[in-house]
Formats: C-alpha cells, sequence, structure tokens
C-alpha cells in the first residue's frame, strides 16, 4: 500500500467517524429532553430574551463555582 | 462610584457601528459604479485617459468585493459581537480594563488595516488571488488583528455569569476558528524578494510582492476551498449568529426550536468545508473531488433550512408583528433569502446545472441574492435593533425604514432576475453549435443580447445603495432623536414616526 492509498483509506475511515459522531449527536438530541445539567435545552432560548445584566442566568456560573 | 448599577458598555460597539455604515456605503457605491461600467464601457474612463488606471473595472473590482467583505460585514460581524457577546453572557466589558483595551485596539488596528488595504488595491498592488488580494505585510496585519478579535471573544466568554454559550456565541466562535483556519492556510505566500529563480536570479521585484506557496491546480483547490468558506464563515455562520440573536429579542419570541438551532450548528459545521470544490466542476481537478464537492453542496440544504426554518418559525401565530414593523421585515425576508439562495447555490453546484451555469452572470446573481438580501439586510436590521440601545434613544424615522426596505427589495429583485436571465442565455449562446459543431455565436454577440439585462442590474444596484443611504441617515439622525427609557427596549425597539 502506498502513501496514496493509505491517505485514501484514513480520509474515508475520518469522514465515516465524522458521520457516525453527527447522527450520534442528533440521536442524543432527538431522545433526551434536558441536557447533563439538568436544564430543558428550550430553556437556553431565554438567555437572549431575559438578557439584562441584572436579570437571572439560566445557569448561573458563579453559583456552580460556589457548590 | 462605588453604588453606580452595572451597564454593559457599547463603546466598541459604536465604533465598529460607523466602520459598518461607511465602508458599506463605499463598498456598495464602488459596486453600483461597477455594475454601469459593464453596461456602459465608456464610464471605465470617465475621469480621462490619465486616470484610466484607478477607474477602470478591473482596478476597482477587487475595492468593492473586499469593502463588502471585509469591510461592511466584518464590521457588522464585530460591532454585533461587541453588542450580543455581552449581553448573552451576561457581563460587561467594563468589568475588564483588558478586554476594554483589547476592544479599541481592535477597532484601531483594523482601521489601519482597512487604510492600507484601500490604498494598496487602488494602487493596483494585489496577489491577485480572488478575495485574497493583499500582500504578505497586510496579511500580517490582518492576522494581528484576527488574534486580538479571538483573545475578544474568549476574554469574555473567560469572565461570563451565564454557564451556557447562547447559540450565536457558538456560531460567533466558528466564525473566528474557521476564518482563521482558512486565511492562514490560503494565504501560505513567499515574499520574491527572498526567492531564486530557476536561472539563478535573487531578490526579485519589489519588497511587498509575494508568490504563493501552492502551485496550479494545487493553488486552485486551495482558493476555493478559502473562496467558498469565505462565504461560509463571513456570509453564512455569523449572520445567522446575528439572526439568532435579534429576532427573537426584536419579536420577544422564544426561539421555535433551541434544539434544532444545535443540530443545524454541528451540521452546517459538518458539510461546509467539503462544499469548496464545486468551483472548480469541469476543471483539471480530481473528478472524485468535484463530485464531493457536488456533494456535500447538495446536503447543506438541510443545516441552512434548518436555521431559516426555524427562524421563520420563531414568528409563528405573531406574524402581525412583520406587518407592523419595518424591522421585522428584515429580518423575515433575509431568512426568507437566505432559504432562496441556500437553495439556489446546490442547484448550481449540480454538474449539469454549472455545466450552463458556470463562468455566467447567473453566479453573480446568486452571490448578490445572498449578499444584498440576506447579509446586508440582517446586518442593517442588527444595527437598528442596537442604536435605541446603544444610543438610548428611538429610531428617527420608521416610515423612512419602511421605504428604505421596500426601496431595498425591489433593488435586489431587478438585480437577480436579471442576473439570472443575462447568466442562463449567456450558458445557452456560449454552448449553441451548428450541426457540424462550429460554435453559433461569438463573444460579442452574447455581450450585445446582454446589454439591457446590465443596465436593469446597474439600476436595481442604485436602489440598493439609495437604500443604504437611507439607512445611514435614519443612523445618525437616531443619535440626535427622542431619549428613551429603559422599560421602552424590553423587547420591540422605539421607533418615532
Amino acid at each position: 500500500m502506498d502513501i496514496a492509498q493509505f491517505q485514501a483509506y484514513g480520509y474515508f475511515i475520518l469522514i465515516a467517524i465524522l458521520v457516525l459522531a453527527l447522527y450520534g449527536y442528533i440521536y442524543h438530541l432527538y431522545t433526551v429532553r434536558k441536557d447533563s445539567d439538568g436544564h430543558d435545552y428550550e430553556e437556553y432560548s431565554n438567555m437572549a430574551l431575559n438578557d439584562d445584566i441584572t436579570d437571572t442566568p439560566v445557569s448561573e456560573l458563579s453559583k456552580e463555582n460556589k457548590k | 462610584m462605588e453604588n453606580r448599577p452595572l451597564e454593559y458598555d457599547y463603546t466598541v460597539a459604536k465604533m465598529f457601528m460607523l466602520t459598518t455604515i461607511v465602508l458599506g456605503i463605499v463598498g456598495m457605491l464602488v459596486g453600483v459604479i461597477l455594475a454601469f461600467e459593464l453596461a456602459f464601457p465608456s464610464i471605465n474612463t470617465i475621469l480621462g485617459s490619465g486616470l484610466a488606471e484607478y477607474t477602470n473595472f478591473s482596478r476597482l473590482r477587487p475595492l468593492h468585493t473586499d469593502a463588502v467583505i471585509f469591510g461592511f460585514t466584518l464590521s457588522g460581524i464585530f460591532s454585533t459581537w461587541y453588542y450580543v457577546g455581552q449581553r448573552v453572557l451576561k457581563v460587561s466589558m467594563a468589568e475588564s480594563g483588558l478586554l476594554m483595551f483589547l476592544g479599541k485596539l481592535h477597532f484601531w488596528l483594523y482601521l489601519v488595516g482597512v487604510a492600507a488595504v484601500v490604498v494598496s488595491l487602488l494602487a493596483g498592488v494585489t496577489t491577485s488571488k480572488e478575495y485574497a488580494e493583499f500582500e504578505w505585510p497586510i496579511d500580517i496585519a490582518i492576522v494581528v488583528v484576527w488574534v486580538i478579535f479571538g483573545m475578544s471573544i474568549f476574554g469574555l466568554i473567560g469572565i461570563r455569569r451565564e454557564k451556557s454559550l447562547y447559540i450565536s456565541v457558538w456560531y460567533y466562535i466558528a466564525t473566528f476558528l474557521g476564518i482563521a483556519m482558512l486565511y492562514l492556510f490560503n494565504n501560505m505566500e513567499i515574499p520574491t524578494i527572498l526567492g531564486t529563480s530557476a536561472a539563478g536570479e535573487s531578490g526579485i521585484g519589489a519588497w511587498y510582492h509575494s508568490v504563493s506557496m501552492y502551485a496550479g491546480t494545487n493553488d486552485a483547490l486551495v482558493e476555493w476551498w478559502y473562496g467558498h468558506n469565505a462565504v461560509a464563515f463571513g456570509f453564512t455562520v455569523p449572520i445567522v449568529a446575528m439572526i439568532y440573536y435579534f429576532l427573537p429579542k426584536e419579536s420577544g419570541q422564544a426561539i421555535y426550536s433551541y434544539k434544532l438551532s444545535l443540530l443545524s450548528f454541528w451540521g452546517l459545521m459538518f458539510l461546509y468545508l467539503w462544499a469548496g470544490g464545486h468551483h472548480l466542476l469541469y476543471s483539471t481537478v480530481p473528478d472524485w473531488m468535484q463530485t464531493m464537492g457536488s456533494i456535500f453542496s447538495i446536503i447543506l440544504i438541510l443545516p441552512s433550512w434548518g436555521s431559516a426554518i426555524n427562524m421563520l418559525l420563531t414568528m409563528k401565530g405573531e406574524w402581525q408583528q412583520v406587518a407592523a414593523s419595518p424591522l421585522i421585515k428584515f429580518m423575515v425576508l433575509g431568512s426568507t433569502f437566505y432559504m432562496f439562495s441556500t437553495l439556489e447555490g446546490p442547484i448550481q453546484a449540480i454538474k449539469s446545472v454549472n455545466a450552463i451555469a458556470h463562468f455566467t452572470d447567473w453566479i453573480v446573481g446568486h452571490v448578490h441574492d445572498g449578499v444584498l438580501g440576506w447579509v446586508g439586510f440582517m446586518i442593517m436590521a442588527a444595527l437598528f435593533h442596537m442604536a435605541p440601545r446603544v444610543f438610548k434613544r428611538e429610531i428617527y424615522s420608521k416610515s423612512l425604514m419602511a421605504s428604505q426596505f421596500w426601496i431595498q427589495t425591489v433593488g435586489v429583485v431587478l438585480y437577480f432576475t436579471s442576473m439570472w436571465i443575462a447568466g442562463i442565455t449567456q450558458g445557452m449562446m456560449w454552448r449553441a453549435h451548428d450541426e457540424f459543431g462550429n460554435l453559433a455565436y461569438s463573444f460579442i454577440d452574447t455581450v450585445t443580447v446582454l446589454h439591457p439585462y446590465y443596465a436593469i442590474r446597474g439600476v436595481g444596484g442604485l436602489l440598493y445603495l439609495t437604500g443604504f443611504l437611507m439607512f445611514a441617515y435614519n443612523m445618525y439622525k437616531t443619535m440626535s432623536a427622542r431619549p428613551v427609557e429603559e422599560s421602552e427596549l424590553q423587547s420591540a425597539s422605539p421607533m418615532g414616526a
């Protein structure tokens, strides 16, 4: 096997892995409602709607650190 | 001082708003001049043959493309980043002296870069690579500006209060990373002064000249990997970032499906980088690469429409807002033009369609329904939304904005319809032949036939420029319009009559 063939196989395998990762992620999004932090994905829209500096964050970073 | 409540600091956002407007006027004005030069060639020497060097089509063309891409659009991206970034991360730039310094440095170095680009392009100093015309000293300056932009993004993310990154922030990060990678690889070049020719000469050419590190087909491949993804990470990704923030905010509606926004984001990231090969169909690049470019271009419809439909559905049950607010009109039509051009692009990337479309005006039409209808509309809408918040004043005139919307929409429609007809006519005429295989038409035959469409395109461009000047005037007058209270800025922007 010369280098060009080796590259071609490597390239194909890379695409296959990326496709699997993408479809895996799509399936994951399709099957779960909340992310690993326990937030409903749709809650994150509020990050734009309630974006004054005094508004409460959807998930506050400083609280996270204090734990 | 102690008791002053914390506020978002829009100093840098305002600076970039100014360059968005000024460079938009420059880029679009040059575009209109170019359109009329194509329709009426005598305009090429309008200032006399002595100055023809500076007024002819070929000298001005890169100035048009680079002013609208790297001037108007990039400024719009920077300006909205310094606005949206703070708000969705819930952190003010006033909280960090370093970030404030970096933001201002970003602006001033960018301005130096812009000046260098304008002067060098007008002087005819160019690498002659499309959308990458800048010579190596300017390339280095641009890399520095970009690194500072990255430091601003990640610096702000570093001190954020909101743990999760809003979808727009992901898109801004992708813009930063995507363009950094593309720009570096495509602009790999060697100053000629450092090289030695085959005959043994050294120190060739002016100190600022360079040659690409790639040759022949490889150079073309890298160039179009860059060129097409400049569209991806300059005209698509950051503009999607804007609409995901500004449309929900202005309409007061949550994104129709946040999950769909995540899915479309990763889909777009996965697919876009492979599609550039469609610029090289029927060329000397390997056949499998051309086919891959076509296939990835066609699948790209999915994530593109995912975002566009998500935006249109965000307006579900709230369509009266589209009728009532010219600002929402800009965004909804922008999203529609995004759907339209992301359907048109894949169609053009099909090999058999490309056989007619390649090198014709249809391609120019495609680019412009995307940039005028989607990029331009969205950036103007973003600035309109930002203006009352950064100036604490209502938008000067709603009716002026509505008139601008219709004038520009007619302009875009004239532009792309004329280019469709011109492009397909051109494509058909170039390939027409008689029974013996002799070409049926000479080049000048096509030029004669296309003249009226070129004139219509010029008028379309002129209408769009007129609308843009109305936008600039409206923004200027907003700075001294009626002051507004914080409570008026929750969602729909306050507008004067």
